[in-house]
């Protein structure tokens, strides 16, 4: 309200409580409130969303930005990209398999009232998590180092295997990432299962219990049919994350792993856009990689019904 | 026979969830004792079964505090970039997060909804147009770059919205009989009890930006702006020439989240399970 004109004090003041008044009325308010959310949303979310659909189209170069039509699409299909996918999916099943039934099985005797030291075995499973993807996979190259030292290779050497080069042996570049992986979020995805399991009740496994029902017959026919919202749930978000997967190879190779072995889809992003200042053709790798969590995420809705419920 | 039974099975599942939860923490316990070894030594053997005991030392700490001014830059960034962030999401969050519980206005579900689908959009499909729209606001290689896009916390807005749901609206009521406006409402009584909320969030956005990667990797250039996780990326090569900054480093940006989850544990479980986003 800047007037360079003087007005009388009076009416300033009238006009300012009017603003205010409207400001503070409770259709306004709310507004208020969401405003700078909205704002972030649309400058950070929505317009880097748009941007990156139209930059896939072009060749993005400092000050020379020109439409190309598909060629950025058509050049995706290389065999980098499939050997970025084949190992992205293969984290993903592996990650998704262990990440769903080792903390299922854990959480499930954890809940048990027969085992001691319950807070404290849930309290070191969970603090592996608190790590980042980084320090964590630093430790992991130390433990799985070539030397004959390391702990890696003195397990297997009871076994009498050599030692072994694990960060350039192919199956173990995709083992050392889902391991990795798996040791940060098996403690989060636990008390997932934990917080489903405490709305189990009771009362149904006594019935069960007195109809004869065995150990493995209540688990298999009452615990998992209860927790198969969550565990749709955890292989989902899991899923999702997987295929973004970018610090677990980041951390063993940076982006230059011989012979791709540990290139993800997300690290290839990162290689052609960044790196190579190849915008364009990142882009469309991304919109690529959007696309398969766009089905995976419509499929997780319909496996829940989501759509049919209805919203809230 | 039938109480025997059960007895035994809880020993055995103690001892299991023991070796298991022994297993978790291995990684930890010996990356804390190899700090305490000549990185040269730890260089040659990995992490091993065979532990040198007799090498202990803490000459690894007594460089890192006098030697790698480095370090302690990246340390301080790290903080300052966290505590802005923790700061500047939970204000906007909880803002929102209680808009949407407290008041019915139009387009609140549309909203909401569109929250949700713009949540599925993965950041990998964002990150090269950010990065292009951070070098148009010249904000590459500064706090604010690593920062800003990240105050957009939908998981947050959920968590506040749910919290908010379960406070007594009535306590509004009360307040604008008394004259209160709408948003000293929100500032001087909602908020307060909002507190174990806000208390997850910031552990929640604290954790995420202090071990977060990839987005501070692509914005930030120069070696005295990298936060911890870059930092120590760097010292990562496989010629050892850094390794006493790594390990002892690594080390001291795990053990203060450790002591905090020890004496905060229920906000860390709140927070991090909150929409099983990665933190």
């Amino acid at each position: 309200m800047n007037t360079v004109t003087p007005v009388s004090p009076v009416r300033t003041r009238k006009k300012q409580n009017k603003f205010l008044r409207f400001l503070n009325s409770k259709k306004v308010v709310p507004f208020v409130f969401i405003s700078p959310f909205v704002l972030s949303l649309l400058l950070f979310t929505v317009y880097p969303a748009i941007q990156g659909v139209i930059m896939s189209f072009q060749s993005v170069l400092p000050g020379q930005v020109e439409f190309i039509g598909m060629s950025n699409y058509e050049r995706v299909l290389n065999p980098t990209f499939y050997r970025a996918v084949s190992n992205t999916t293969a984290y993903v099943v592996f990650t998704v398999i262990i990440l769903t039934i080792i903390p299922m099985v854990l959480a499930v005797i954890l809940n048990s009232k027969h085992v001691r030291f319950r807070t404290l075995f849930r309290a070191s499973l969970f603090i592996p998590a608190l790590t980042s993807t980084i320090v964590g996979g630093m430790i992991f190259r130390f433990m799985f180092s070539e030397q004959q030292g390391a702990v890696a290779n003195q397990l297997i050497g009871v076994f009498g295997f050599d030692p072994l080069k694990w960060m350039f042996t192919p199956w173990a570049a995709i083992g050392l990432m889902v391991l990795l992986a798996c040791w940060r979020w098996i403690g989060v995805n636990i008390l997932y299962f934990l917080a489903a399991l405490q709305n189990v009740p009771d009362e149904m496994y006594e019935a069960a219990e007195i109809d004869g029902a065995t150990r493995l017959q209540r688990f298999r026919f009452i615990t998992m049919p209860m927790l198969k919202p969550i565990i749709i749930f955890v292989s989902t978000i899991t899923i999702i994350n997987g295929f973004r997967m970018f610090e677990e190879s980041y951390v063993f190779w940076a982006v230059g792993s011989p012979g791709n072995i540990g290139l993800s889809i997300a690290a290839y992003i990162y290689q052609q856009g960044i790196q190579q200042n190849d915008m364009g053709f990142g882009a469309a790798l991304g919109v690529v990689l959007m696309l398969i969590i766009f089905v995976i995420s419509i499929i997780y809705l319909i496996a829940t019904g989501t759509f049919k419920k209805g919203d809230r | 026979m039938k109480k025997n039974n059960n007895k035994l099975l809880g020993v055995v599942a103690t001892v299991v969830m023991a070796i298991v939860s022994l297993i978790a923490l291995f990684p930890i316990i010996s990356i804390v004792l190899s700090s305490f070894i000549p990185s040269g030594s730890l260089m040659r053997n990995g992490i091993s079964f065979s532990f040198p005991w007799d090498e202990l030392t803490l000459s690894n700490y007594t460089y890192i505090f006098t030697q790698s001014a480095e370090y302690w830059t990246w340390y301080g960034n790290s903080l300052w970039i966290s505590a802005l962030m923790i700061v500047l999401s939970l204000f906007f969050s909880s803002m929102v997060g209680y808009a949407l519980a407290m008041y019915d206005f139009k387009g609140s579900n549309i909203f909401f909804v569109a929250v949700v689908f713009i949540l599925m959009v993965p950041f990998e499909i964002l990150m090269l147009p950010l990065f292009r729209l951070m070098m148009d606001m010249m904000l590459i290689d500064t706090y604010l770059g690593v920062i800003l896009p990240g105050i957009v916390a939908p998981v947050a807005v959920f968590f506040f919205r749910q919290y908010a749901l379960g406070l007594p609206k009535e306590l509004m009521d009360a307040a604008r009989i008394d004259g209160s406006t709408e948003y000293g409402i929100f500032f001087k009584i909602m908020l307060p009890l909002m507190g174990p909320s806000l208390a997850a969030m910031a552990i929640l956005q604290g954790l995420g930006s202090w071990n977060n990667f990839l987005w501070p990797l692509l914005v930030l250039r120069s070696n005295d702006m990298f936060t911890l996780p870059l930092g120590l990326a760097t010292l990562l090569t496989p010629y050892g020439n850094n390794y006493d900054v790594l390990i002892a480093g690594s080390v001291m940006t795990i053990i203060p989240i450790v002591i905090l989850f020890i004496f905060f544990q229920r906000y860390f479980i709140s927070g991090l399970t909150v929409g099983g986003v990665k933190g």
